[in-house]
């Protein structure tokens, strides 16, 4: 459609424009400001220039936190995307169970965060929570709260939990969007349930495994409420990810020239990080 | 290669159906010879989509049965009827080459691969694709993806029957004369039942040696290209085939010839004096309407100048007469007088040939 | 009042989707735009409609320049391919929707769309909703609401092609009765050559972005300027094969020659491309000027009413129509009579020399 129809739509976003400034952009740049000073309290800055910058970057408490973090969105990916395209395809297309499962679906990600971190909080409680006192039934010694492994254990199940549904609900929106023919033509081709995921439902659902993928990325990478109310960071450090050590930097020990150096860093790895999974899945589809 | 025997098919889309609306097509039997070239026609919703997934296995009938050279395969899946279907928008393997396309139905039946290089490029020459084997499929335009559907029919050699639901409907006008003198070429060379469904009468007249006319769940007239053209069985085929159409006009019966108001017309065999009972018409295709210096008179109304002919539109009182002149002939204008061809003058009773 | 395209051309992104046009439809008249898919037909229409800015060239209508105004302001009405209804109105509302958006009062409406409903034979069916009409009846719709709005510009982007062949003749029939006593330009989209004819009015080719000829359609039918126009205006496709035209005589490759016709008698000796409608080559001779050629027979079509034999000769295939039923034996050779007396002559840059069809 056209472009230089109307002028005065500008006037129109003018208050977002505003707001998004207000609420975005001045605290963006009141970070940037942080970032290369240091202060003293009483509200004395002193340049600092790329120190914040380096000593985040030389150091080793935050390259663990970083390592932890990649760790984390590796699991939560290998096992929500496959997993999440697997209950897409079993879910129905047609008929009076579509509504129900579509509900079903839905209904973990209408949960607010905070009580996703508090419910599992409860039901990994090994003395009284279902499954920590199950597990610890069954034989196996599981006590999220001095474990590492089962702490982790706890924070990728959550998260599987209460995220798997987006990537369902996306896969399955895509699947539901393929025509019935291709289905028939397999048919009579004599091709197997894995060919016809393999050559036509795979290929179909590449744009939207590709916005679920990113979607999730960007997410789990910067994940803080459910778990700082599941684990709070423990035990001792072992769950604390990035924005859980960046808080801690900030408001914990009240440097702000890390934290907003951290927290600059952490902006830059994420921005870098997505550019190259989507440049990465855009080119193959270009081909 | 089979026979095909359709015994007392229905089919209804609905769980309980109660009137004759209710089915999407009407009880019928036919048979298909091995190695026909079929059409099934007729407009939207006649039912021949219908019938077709019934013959290809996709759809199971509410009655009746489907045989392959005497044996019972109603039901039977579409990969044991061992039938090929080409959609009417092509369906193909976007990830895969032209030559895997056409290599998939072959591996997934387990052929050795010497085989199937074999078939794929026997088939792929037969098409016109043998150049392009090694190209990505997505990259074709319409009439080569068709064509790849096609092959992918083709390379199996244990077919029973190729089906084509519309396949030219996304097809450009030039495409469509070589895609369709191409199908006519294949049946002639490969010699396999080959049905085709359409509502396009020239596609189907072109490519078919006997047609299915269809209405309302209903075939009307089964017969080759020439019959339904010269006698239809019904004011229906002779509206649906040619174009355009059979001039339909009502007639009167008046002492055992047929009359045009009030003006005897000859017609083609005889109507007896005892069937004077129902609607009575007179059907003549505009190809046998000439116009005379005596006979009905009628006005001309427009002349459109197709090339090969002049499609001419004529009125007389409140009824439609059409004509084709054809090019160089001379014409009259303004007003003048038609006669009807009585070798090709039909009478119908109630929309049916009668004798 | 008239539509203009002065050296109108557009391109995206690098890729030149319509080449420089000169273009002048007059009021009252029906124009269609034939070519084949991708030949530009509907980026020229969006260019006319005011949907999307040439990127070169000016729109004039009503002598002012009307570039860059968009649609809304421009009286235009559009009908499409996809019967495009608004699903959850009835057909009345459908049909009053444009008189609504401007703001004509209900007793007016209820007179125009009951006007256009009837010339539609819409009318019984004004209180259903889109989804429950057939193919025809919904696209029936999509043309009332266009003809409602009595706009001075109304174009169709190929209306037919969804619907059936039967139809499609009847509301073939029935275009142009609808435009016949109105003031607007109609400019209407097709890929078959056979619409254009059944129209009448006026005609403009199209290849690969170009407007190749225009003018009164069956004028262009029966002399195109190149041979594109004549390859874009045949159904069936046009036969074709290199001749030499020398000492009074044009001769095609294997020898067969004949005197040359009046109409190119000018033109100098040489290498010319010959063009013959598939129609007037036929199994028996006709009067005028008819020469023998001979094929080996590929494919034979029998329709009911008319032969279509595809037959290979010297190296190319050709295509014979003629009427009644003539079977031959694929593989055959088969003996055809060419009208010469209607053949075209195009010289070695696609230009018409002469002959008339």
């Amino acid at each position: 459609m056209y472009k230089q129809l109307n002028q005065k739509a500008w006037f129109l976003v003018l208050p977002v424009v505003a707001l998004v400034a207000f609420n975005a952009i001045i605290p963006l740049m009141t970070v940037v400001n942080y970032s290369v000073q240091e202060t003293f309290g009483d509200n004395v800055f002193v340049w600092a220039g790329v120190q914040w910058f380096e000593q985040i970057l030389h150091s080793g408490r935050f390259h663990d936190a970083l390592l932890r973090q990649i760790l984390f969105t590796a699991l939560v990916l290998f096992v929500e995307v496959p997993l999440g395209l697997i209950v897409a395809l079993a879910m129905p297309r047609k008929g009076p169970w579509v509504s129900v499962c579509l509900v079903t679906m839905a209904l973990p990600l209408l949960i607010p965060w905070n009580v996703v971190g508090a419910m599992w909080n409860i039901f990994a409680l090994p003395d009284i929570g279902l499954m920590g006192k199950g597990l610890n039934n069954l034989g196996i010694d599981f006590n999220y709260t001095r474990q590492p492994f089962s702490a982790w254990f706890t924070v990728v199940l959550m998260d599987v939990w209460h995220w798997t549904s987006l990537v369902v609900l996306l896969c399955y929106a895509g699947l539901v969007s393929i025509p019935n023919d291709y289905y028939q033509a397999a048919k009579i081709d004599g091709a197997s349930a894995w060919s016809v995921f393999r050559f036509i439902q795979l290929p179909k659902l590449r744009r939207v495994l590709t916005i679920a993928i990113l979607l999730r990325f960007m997410d789990s990478f910067m994940i803080y409420t459910e778990v700082i109310v599941l684990t709070g960071g423990g035990p001792g450090n072992s769950t604390t990810f990035l924005s859980i050590d960046l808080v801690k930097t900030a408001l914990g020990q009240f440097d702000l020239g890390p934290a907003a150096a951290m927290s600059l860093i952490y902006f830059l790895i994420i921005l870098l990080l997505s550019w190259l999974f989507y440049t990465l899945m855009t080119r193959n589809e270009a081909q | 290669m089979a026979k095909i025997t359709l015994d007392q098919l229905r089919h209804s889309y609905m769980p309980n159906p109660q009137r004759p609306d209710d089915w999407a097509l009407k009880e019928m039997s036919q048979e298909l010879r091995d190695g026909g070239a079929y059409a099934l026609l007729g407009p939207s919703g006649c039912g021949k989509t219908t019938l077709l997934n019934l013959i290809s296995g996709l759809l199971r009938p509410s009655h009746g049965r489907i045989l392959f050279d005497g044996k019972d395969i109603t039901e039977a899946t579409p990969e044991q009827r061992n039938i090929a279907q080409v959609f009417q928008f092509p369906v193909i393997y976007d990830t895969m080459t032209v030559y895997d396309n056409l290599a998939f139905p072959l591996r997934n039946r387990g052929v050795p691969a010497a085989e199937v290089d074999k078939r794929v490029r026997e088939v792929g020459a037969m098409l016109d694709l043998g150049h392009m084997l090694n190209k990505r499929a997505s990259g074709l335009t319409a009439d080569g993806k068709q064509k790849i559907s096609l092959g992918r029919g083709l390379v199996r050699s244990d077919v029973n029957v190729i089906m084509f639901d519309e396949p030219l409907t996304v097809i450009d006008p030039h495409l469509k004369w070589i895609l369709r003198s191409k199908l006519k070429e294949l049946h002639h060379r490969i010699k396999r039942t080959m049905i085709y469904v359409t509502h396009d009468q020239t596609e189907a007249l072109t490519f078919a040696d006997q047609v299915v006319v269809m209405n309302n769940g209903e075939v009307v007239q089964v017969g080759t290209p020439i019959e339904l053209f010269e006698r239809p069985a019904h004011t229906f085929v002779g509206h649906f085939i040619g174009s355009p159409g059979m001039n339909v006009l009502p007639c009167s019966l008046d002492g055992g010839r047929v009359g045009f108001l009030g003006q005897p017309v000859d017609t083609t065999g005889s109507v007896s004096l005892a069937n004077g009972s129902g609607k009575f018409e007179l059907g003549v295709r505009p190809e046998f309407t000439h116009f005379e210096s005596s006979g009905i008179p009628v006005e001309i109304v427009k002349a459109a100048d197709v090339g090969r002919f002049r499609i001419v539109e004529t009125r007389h009182g409140e009824h439609r007469i059409r004509l084709l002149v054809p090019e160089g002939q001379a014409m009259p204008s303004g007003t003048a007088h038609v006669r009807f061809d009585p070798k090709h003058t039909h009478v119908y009773r109630d929309g049916w040939l009668v004798n | 009042m008239t539509l203009e395209l002065r050296h109108v051309a557009k391109s995206v992104a690098g890729n030149v989707h319509i080449h420089e046009t000169n273009l002048t439809l007059e009021e009252g008249t029906f124009n269609v735009l034939l070519g084949t898919t991708l030949s530009g037909k509907t980026t020229l229409m969006q260019l006319m409609a005011g949907l999307d800015k040439p990127s070169s060239g000016e729109i004039w209508f009503r002598g002012q320049n009307v570039t860059g105004i968009a649609v809304q302001k421009r009286n235009v009405s559009m009908v499409y391919q996809q019967f495009i209804n608004y699903p959850h109105l009835t057909v009345y509302e459908n049909i009053a929707s444009p008189l609504r958006v401007i703001g004509v009062e209900d007793a007016k409406i209820k007179e125009r769309v009951g006007k256009v409903a009837e010339l539609l034979r819409l009318a019984p069916m004004l209180q259903r909703k889109p989804a429950e009409l057939s193919g025809g009846q919904q696209q029936r719709t999509a043309i009332a609401r266009a003809l409602v709005k009595d706009s001075d510009i109304i174009l169709l982007d190929e209306p037919l092609a969804n619907l059936d062949y039967k139809l499609r003749e009847e509301l073939r029939d029935e275009l142009p009765r609808l435009f016949a006593d109105r003031h607007c330009i109609v400019a209407y989209a097709t890929t078959e050559p056979i619409e254009a004819l059944l129209f009448g009015g006026n005609t403009a080719t199209l290849h690969e972005g170009r407007v190749t000829q225009f003018g009164p359609t069956a004028a262009i039918y029966r002399q195109p300027n190149d041979l594109t126009s004549a390859q874009v205006f045949s159904d069936p496709p046009i036969n074709t094969a290199p001749v030499t035209k020398a000492n009074g005589r044009i001769q095609l490759d294997d020898g067969t020659n004949w005197p040359t016709p009046a109409s190119v008698a000018n033109a100098p000796d040489g290498q010319y491309m010959l063009a013959i409608r598939a129609h007037h080559i036929t199994p028996f001779p006709q009067n005028g000027g008819t020469v023998m050629v001979e094929g080996r027979v590929l494919v034979a079509e029998l329709s009911g009413s008319e032969s279509v034999l595809h037959f290979d000769r010297g190296g190319r295939t050709w295509i014979s129509q003629s009427h009644g039923v003539h079977p031959y034996e694929v593989g055959g050779t088969a003996k055809l009579y060419v009208d010469v007396g209607r053949s075209f002559l195009f010289g070695p840059d696609g230009q018409l020399v002469g002959g008339h069809a």
